[in-house]
């Protein structure tokens, strides 16, 4: 176990503890903003987390999904945002 | 040479997972949406790339490089207009705490559909 991947060890566990805490506040988010909130920081850890990893092992065929990963997650929140705040305005924006 | 790049590669992954970590805290701790999404955007994004970087210095193949700095500049690009979208909703459906403002510069706007 080199030093470098003692680190980047530690890197993923705290990754980890940040994940939970993401969730935290996905669950405990009063409004559904609180939520999409939420989840953009639940894909940019997950992105961290799957950057760590591949920097550990050095396989180099996760780094593609990694680019998938952040596009999706990008339209994701981007059509939750457009379609959450519909039933105040009453569909007409 | 290579065992110096590993390693500063590995201490920049791990600044960025702490700075992921000072976001997610900061997602649990603060008020309202509108510094909610401060948390979850400033720092989250400043992590990010700074795990891009290290990822880059320790995989030192070319193509993974780009595509690594791909991803560290969509996520630069994009993390803004979440942000931005959030924002406008979260004034217009309430999710500002009026006690929390100092200042309101939006309060007078008469051209805003939703007041």
């Amino acid at each position: 176990m080199s030093l470098a991947s003692v680190l980047l060890t530690v890197a993923l566990a705290i990754l980890g503890l940040s994940l939970l805490l993401v969730l935290g506040r996905f669950v405990l988010g009063p409004s559904a903003l609180d939520r999409l909130v939420a989840l953009d920081a639940l894909v940019a850890v997950i992105m961290c987390g799957l950057m760590a990893q591949v920097a550990l092992s050095r396989d180099s065929a996760i780094v593609p999904t990694i680019v998938a990963v952040s596009l999706v997650g990008f339209l994701g929140s981007s059509t939750v945002a457009r379609f959450v705040g519909r039933k105040r305005s009453g569909g007409g924006s | 040479m290579t065992g110096l790049l590993d390693v500063v590669g590995a201490v920049l992954v791990l600044l960025g997972a702490l700075l992921a970590l000072a976001a997610a805290i900061g997602l649990l701790r603060l008020p309202d949406v509108l510094s909610r999404m401060h948390a979850a955007t400033k720092p989250q994004t400043a992590g990010l790339v700074l795990v891009v970087v290290g990822a880059a210095l320790l995989l030192r193949t070319s193509v993974d490089t780009w595509m690594l700095v791909l991803v560290g500049a969509f996520q630069l690009i994009t993390a803004p207009v979440t942000a931005h979208l959030v924002g406008r909703l979260a004034y217009r459906s309430g999710g500002v705490r009026e006690d929390l403002l100092h200042r309101d510069d939006l309060a007078d706007r008469e051209d805003d559909p939703a007041r």
